[in-house]
């Protein structure tokens, strides 16, 4: 009994100690846990699948984000991440001095009839418009009201083919740079999100045309998810079956730097 | 040590007074929750700080102000004609807090940040990291937090210990006068103080911070919109969680002082092995070591 309790009482000072230590010796202890596949990240970050499935399984495939009234309007739309590829992008540049005249949305991948719309066709088809709280990873909301397509209806008139698991966005802006090689910004969604009824190709903002600023001239929405999943300047839409042959393979840019693909947490 | 150098010690503490039983305290659901929370905490505490850093300030309302002013709490650093500060201002009051927040170091240099980067997971900036640590343990929590539940109803551990009944209200004055004066009893359940404290951190803080944590999820919004309503607005719901982190941090240091002041080898031994030794004068029970 009394080495029993000698041990214990060892094993509780030394647990102590180690409490301790790991409490006094700072944080930096856990900074390998910001390698990209280190084997203790990649066991964190199947909690990123099990998320994803308990909120699939709990958030109805059609339940709405919520849309406020006019009146919550209070602010502009804050602009963040690229703000204006004009001035890395020449052919953006050309675009925004042509008045977006020659950019076309296209509609590719596993399709049955590949599709291309001009600004214009766009904005002449029936539209939905939403007040809706924009979520920004960093922790910040904010209201704004968006013009769009839905997209749903773009990839009806595309006839989605049945092995299509995800629309992938291809964008316009360039990230890196500098001594890193440019990536130009994606973004994939699930068909749950792309055929959602918010899930609009956004071209109008506060009953404005869309500003460069904010993705012009079209930034998709997707409202059940934070702000990296709502791509700004896209040209091309792609249906695919996985997007393991995109950028680092992550599905997005952003993801490709560490954040988790589902974004709706 | 010998058993009577161990006597030594604990005459030590409390002199003149006759060793109690040595009773069986805690079940296994509370031992096990009990260090998994410990060890979920303190990685969601560290990982919350840095997701936190991304936009250090706190809102009341649907939407963070940038046009106009909703912010009671803002961490930042600014100019000034003595070169760069660290500033806190909350509710209008502004602090200069060079050293620790807005405004701190990092291997000799200057970081402009909100916590200082011994107070986050990962130490250097890394918002995606700090979320992938993040959620996990805000899984493990809410584990730990559906089977200490569960085994507490089962077990009675909730009604018996951790719910407040009418007794325990006519005990509170003197129980509170007891942690006053440091004079601690250690019976068969806790005091009405401890009651109230544990009710308080399982019953209402720990649903609290993860309804608020569920709040900030745009997904959850959908499903559940009621919890926007219920917290009056996301900003409004990230302002509580961060209050919430506070309040548990406040308890963890009551907690510390008083295992250190109520034996701290009895407390430990009774949340590992879940054996306490009581106070003189508790009566033993069928689970209780014959040794006593």
């Amino acid at each position: 009994m009394a080495k029993l309790i000698y041990n214990r009482r060892r094993l509780l000072g030394l647990g102590a100690a180690g409490a301790g230590s790991l409490l006094l010796g700072a944080c930096d202890q856990f900074d390998f846990l910001g390698q990209r596949n280190h084997p203790v990240r990649d066991f964190l970050e199947r909690a990123n699948a099990l998320t994803y499935a308990a909120q699939r399984a709990l958030v109805g495939e059609q339940a709405l984000a919520r849309e406020f009234s006019e009146s919550e309007i209070r602010q502009g739309q804050r602009p963040n991440g690229s703000t204006d590829p004009r001035e890395t992008v020449e052919e953006y540049r050309q675009l925004v001095e042509g008045n977006f005249a020659a950019y076309r949305l296209r509609i590719t991948g596993l399709v049955e009839t590949p599709k291309e719309y001009s600004l214009a066709e766009l904005q002449n088809m029936p539209s939905r418009t939403q007040i809706t709280r924009h979520d920004c990873v960093e922790g910040w909301s904010c209201i704004a009201k968006w013009t769009g397509v839905p997209l749903g209806r773009l990839l009806d008139e595309a006839k989605v083919k049945p092995q299509a698991k995800f629309v992938l966005y291809r964008c316009y802006d360039v990230m890196g740079g500098g001594l890193s090689a440019p990536e130009p910004y994606y973004e994939t969604h699930d068909l749950i999100d792309a055929y959602h009824p918010q899930t609009i190709c956004a071209y109008g903002l506060n009953g404005q045309a869309l500003p460069v600023a904010n993705g012009a001239p079209i930034r998709v929405r997707n409202e059940r998810a934070l702000g990296y999943k709502q791509p700004k300047y896209v040209h091309t839409i792609e249906v695919v079956d996985g997007f393991s042959h995109v950028g680092l393979g992550q599905g997005g840019y952003w993801e490709d730097h560490g954040y988790d693909w589902y974004g709706g947490i | 040590m010998t058993d009577q150098a161990m006597d030594r010690t604990a005459a030590a503490d409390k002199p003149a007074k006759p060793k109690g039983p040595l009773i069986s305290r805690q079940s296994i659901f509370t031992r096990v929750t009990h260090w998994v929370w410990a060890i979920a905490l303190f990685f969601l505490l560290l990982s919350g700080l840095q997701v936190w850093n991304a936009h250090p300030a706190l809102y009341i309302g649907q939407e963070s102000g940038f046009e106009y002013n909703n912010a009671i709490l803002r961490i930042g650093a600014e100019n000034t004609p003595d070169g760069p500060r660290g500033f806190t201002t909350i509710f209008g009051h502004k602090f200069d807090t060079t050293g620790v927040l807005g405004m701190s170091e990092l291997r000799g240099r200057p970081n402009y940040v909100g916590f200082p980067s011994w107070a986050t997971i990962p130490s250097f900036r890394d918002l995606a990291t700090g979320r992938v640590v993040h959620f996990f343990f805000a899984w493990v929590l809410v584990g730990a937090l559906a089977v200490w539940l569960v085994a507490s109803l089962a077990n009675r551990h909730l009604w018996r210990d951790i719910i407040l009944k009418p007794g325990d209200l006519r005990e509170l004055p003197g129980d509170i006068l007891d942690h006053i004066t440091f004079r601690f009893s250690h019976g068969r359940s806790y005091t009405p103080l401890q009651k109230l404290a544990y009710f308080t951190v399982l019953v209402v803080l720990f649903p609290l911070i993860i309804l608020t944590g569920l709040t900030m999820s745009p997904g959850m919004d959908a499903a559940w919109p009621w919890l926007v309503d219920v917290f009056g607005g996301r900003q409004t719901a990230r302002t509580i969680h961060f209050i919430v982190m506070v309040l548990l941090v406040l308890f963890f240091v009551v907690h510390i002082v008083m295992v250190v002041l109520a034996g701290p080898i009895n407390e430990l031994r009774s949340m590992i092995t879940g054996y306490y030794r009581a106070s003189p004068g508790t009566e033993p029970d069928s689970k209780d070591k014959s040794n006593g």
